[in-house]
């Protein structure tokens, strides 16, 4: 399984909470190109065997494998956010950045045939559009203390067992 | 024009040539989406007085209004054919990702005519339209089918509506199923059959563009988080089945073929019960925040391994009424029917009808005999391998199977002209659609609700029962206002069903889910959507008209007063146990019903429609050829 390899914030999903509506979708695509369509969303919810449910969009990876692998140096990641910049003008559409991606948040925009990644709509002061919207608070923009944070939390749920007398108080 | 494309695809299946109709801005305002739109489409483009089996039947597909947009549960679209149960139109809902696949393709609508001699399945590729062979997809399930495809083009935004074996077997209640949502009833999969189309596949890759977006995505934000609140908490954390103990207490849950309308263990086939010990996980349907499909899993025991979403209909049809206390069975059964392609509905009923014959002696074990038995089953209520095996033998037209998937009005008048017997008396249909969930002995509006329903018995269409089952009205008996609420019931659900929106969104827009809450509310999206300049009349008229084409269909397909009956049990045989024990709606109250009901449609005595009322209705063209 891929693993992040993020020491910045990225648009984390819950697959617990996810119940996979795409709203997400809609709106990712109407912040970036004033339409609503999935094809041009940054995030794409994901569902396989029904109840498989979450979304996937960048993870700004150390190291990121699209960046490396960019032929034409169209790829940068900024140092102090994590989030890929895709320079249009040297952006050819060869679709390499696609292929290196384990999460497959990289898509190529049917429109203009250019790759296109999450900002995590860093120009706008809401922050990401998706975040705000997700109807069942599945989305969240999580800095890696946050994910540590998370996960601690995760192993103490599924290792101690909740006391019994505050289950049931008399 | 915003919101529309204002083209419908029209596809020949025969001569595998497509054309594209053009309709004018004003034409969708009248017809809108959904239902509406769909019926509009086969009223234009069926040759009257066929059978649906016959060519001439055509597909007719109907986006929603607010398909694609963030507007929430607006991903919806309408299908309407000819209906085989029913000889009348059916008309079908589904909430899905394929309508949203269809609107950013470019097409309002989608009509399909004539058949082809060879399986086919139709791919529409943005604007072009292919027609593959379809043989290498044949025997496979609804989802396997949807998935192969998928895999096939390599695009996970491929969206399908299929049929499975049940629709390769011209099982006649077989439906169309999309990314495991259904347009469930009445019987497309086998229209969908007699055209030798096993799957209609779509790629959007454009945006949808409406005419005010900043307002839009306002208004649906709103309605998006309210939708999060008490209004919906029945639906989110139990889903429909929740309601099953509810009518189990009121005596009107289906029991054993509607003999009685009390469940011994209700409490083992409640919502209650499933959350506990099934539930894996909720899922949304698509551009839905609600999310109320409890998606159940059978962990335990020899149907091990089922899963699928249970809803409240479905599960009475193959618990209570069956008379099967056991949820495993009930998830089996269920799974069974969507995976095959068949209206879980009339498959329950249609098996509780096959359950009863057996129990009184019309049908004898050796009639049930099958490759998995060959001496035959003892088919009492209660016997869930016996019922699992029957639907599968339903699916697969197998021994007495293939009688069962005619459905209970073909099955009960074979039956009783080969062996003289008397399986109408509880052959439990009205106009050849199985029953819902429901019993309307003892909710009197919802009894004339069903008996004039256009698609026959169906809880969707009217939503009488609630103001029965609310104790708004006095529902053991009858009085002159039920005519008037039957028919606002049924318009106010015609709305949603041909924006079409899903009505658990009903209290989101205001708190309150009557006209003056959500109409003001609808008409500011549907004008956010296109820059129309709708109101609370325009909204309400929505409704109005969409049912009344849809009795025009009817009524040019032979519907005379004659056909707004109901289930002979219901009129004959009283419950003797639980609090509806007693209870029957007599002929004399039926033919009252009725009369109130035309009187508050202003139609005729004998239900037929005043012209003027369909040129009032814009729909001169219909009152040319139907109304009186």
């Amino acid at each position: 399984m891929a693993t992040s390899t993020s020491k910045h914030a990225y648009v984390d999903c819950d697959p617990v909470k996810c119940v996979g509506c795409q709203l997400c979708e809609y709106v990712c695509s109407f912040a970036k190109t004033g339409e609503y369509n999935s094809y041009r969303s940054r995030i794409r919810t994901v569902r396989v065997d029904e109840v498989l449910i979450t979304a996937i969009t960048c993870r700004t990876c150390e190291n990121a494998p699209c960046v490396v692998v960019c032929p034409r140096d169209a790829l940068n990641q900024d140092p102090l956010t994590g989030i890929i910049h895709i320079d249009t003008s040297r952006c050819d559409g060869c679709a390499w950045c696609v292929e290196a991606c384990d999460f497959g948040a990289i898509t190529i925009n049917p429109v203009t045939r250019l790759a296109e990644i999450c900002d995590q709509c860093e120009t706008l002061e809401e922050g990401p559009q998706c975040v705000l919207w997700c109807p069942k608070k599945a989305l969240e923009l999580t800095t890696p203390d946050q994910r540590a944070q998370k996960s601690r939390q995760d192993l103490v749920k599924q290792s101690l067992e909740f006391p019994q007398k505050a289950k049931d108080p008399q | 024009m915003y919101g529309y494309s204002g083209k419908i695809l029209h596809i020949d299946l025969k001569t595998r040539k497509t054309w594209v109709e053009e309709k004018p801005e004003d034409w969708y305002k009248l017809w809108i989406g959904g239902v509406s739109m769909a019926t509009r489409l086969c009223w234009e483009n069926i040759v009257p007085g066929r059978d649906a089996y016959e060519e001439t039947n055509p597909i007719c597909i109907a986006n929603g209004i607010f398909t694609g947009t963030p507007v929430p549960v607006g991903g919806k679209f309408g299908l309407a054919s000819k209906s085989p149960l029913t000889g009348m139109i059916g008309d079908s809902l589904s909430g899905s990702w394929f309508s949203i696949a269809l609107k950013r393709a470019g097409w309002d609508g989608v009509v399909l005519h004539n058949k082809n001699e060879r399986w086919t399945h139709v791919f529409i590729d943005d604007d072009r339209v292919q027609f593959l062979d379809a043989t290498w997809l044949l025997g496979k399930n609804t989802y396997e089918t949807e998935e192969a495809i998928r895999e096939k083009f390599g695009d996970d935004q491929i969206r399908s509506c299929t049929i499975g074996p049940a629709g390769e077997h011209m099982v006649r209640y077989a439906n169309v199923t999309n990314d495991g949502r259904q347009a469930g009833r009445t019987g497309h999969g086998a229209v969908w059959h007699t055209k030798k189309l096993k799957a209609l596949s779509v790629r959007g890759t454009h945006g949808v563009r409406v005419f005010d977006p900043k307002k839009l995505n306002e208004l649906s934000f709103k309605i998006s988080e309210s939708s999060q609140g008490k209004d919906t908490e029945k639906y989110r954390i139990y889903g429909t089945a929740t309601g099953l103990l509810n009518t189990n207490k009121m005596g009107v849950l289906p029991t054993r073929n509607y003999q009685e309308g009390v469940f011994e263990y209700a409490n083992l086939i409640s919502g209650e019960y499933l959350d506990e010990h099934h539930k894996v996980k909720v899922i949304a349907c698509a551009q839905c925040p609600i999310a109320c499909e409890q998606m159940s899993i059978v962990k335990t025991g020899e149907y091990s391994g089922a899963m699928t979403g249970i809803e409240y209909e479905s599960l009475q049809a193959v618990s209570s009424n069956l008379g099967i206390s056991d949820m495993r069975a009930c998830i089996k059964l269920v799974d069974l029917s969507d995976r095959s392609g068949m209206d879980s509905m009339s498959m329950g009923v249609s098996i509780s009808f096959a359950m009863e014959s057996y129990e009184r002696g019309v049908l004898k074990k050796e009639d049930f005999a099958c490759k998995k038995y060959p001496d035959g089953m003892e088919m009492n209520f209660g016997n869930a391998d016996a019922a699992v095996t029957l639907a599968e033998m339903i699916r697969d037209r197998e021994g007495i199977g293939s009688l069962l998937a005619e459905g209970t009005r073909i099955a009960s008048r074979t039956i009783d002209l080969e062996r003289g017997s008397e399986t109408y008396k509880w052959a439990m249909n009205v106009k050849g659609l199985e029953c819902p969930g429901y019993d309307a002995r003892s909710l009197k509006t919802f009894s004339v609700g069903l008996a004039v329903g256009t698609r026959g018995g169906c809880h969707n269409r009217s939503a009488a029962y609630d103001p029965d089952m609310k104790g708004e009205t006095n529902r053991f008996t009858v009085d002159e206002t039920r005519g008037r609420i039957a028919a606002e019931s049924e318009e106010y659900a015609a709305v949603y069903d041909t924006l079409p929106l899903c009505k658990f969104i009903r209290r989101c827009f205001t708190g309150k889910a009557d006209r003056s809450g959500a109409w003001p509310a609808i008409a500011e999206l549907i004008n956010a959507t296109t820059g129309w300049n709708f109101g609370y009349d325009e909204v309400d008229e929505i409704g109005v008209r969409a049912h009344e084409i849809k009795k025009a269909f009817n009524i040019r397909e032979g519907w005379t007063t004659k056909d707004d009956d109901l289930p002979y049990r219901w009129k004959h045989d009283p419950f003797t146990i639980g609090p509806s024990a007693g209870v029957v709606v007599s002929e004399e109250e039926l033919a009252y019903l009725k009369k109130l009901y035309y009187e508050a449609k202003g139609w005729r005595e004998d239900g037929m429609i005043p012209k003027e009322k369909l040129i009032r209705l814009g729909m001169p063209d219909v009152a040319e050829q139907i109304g009186v």
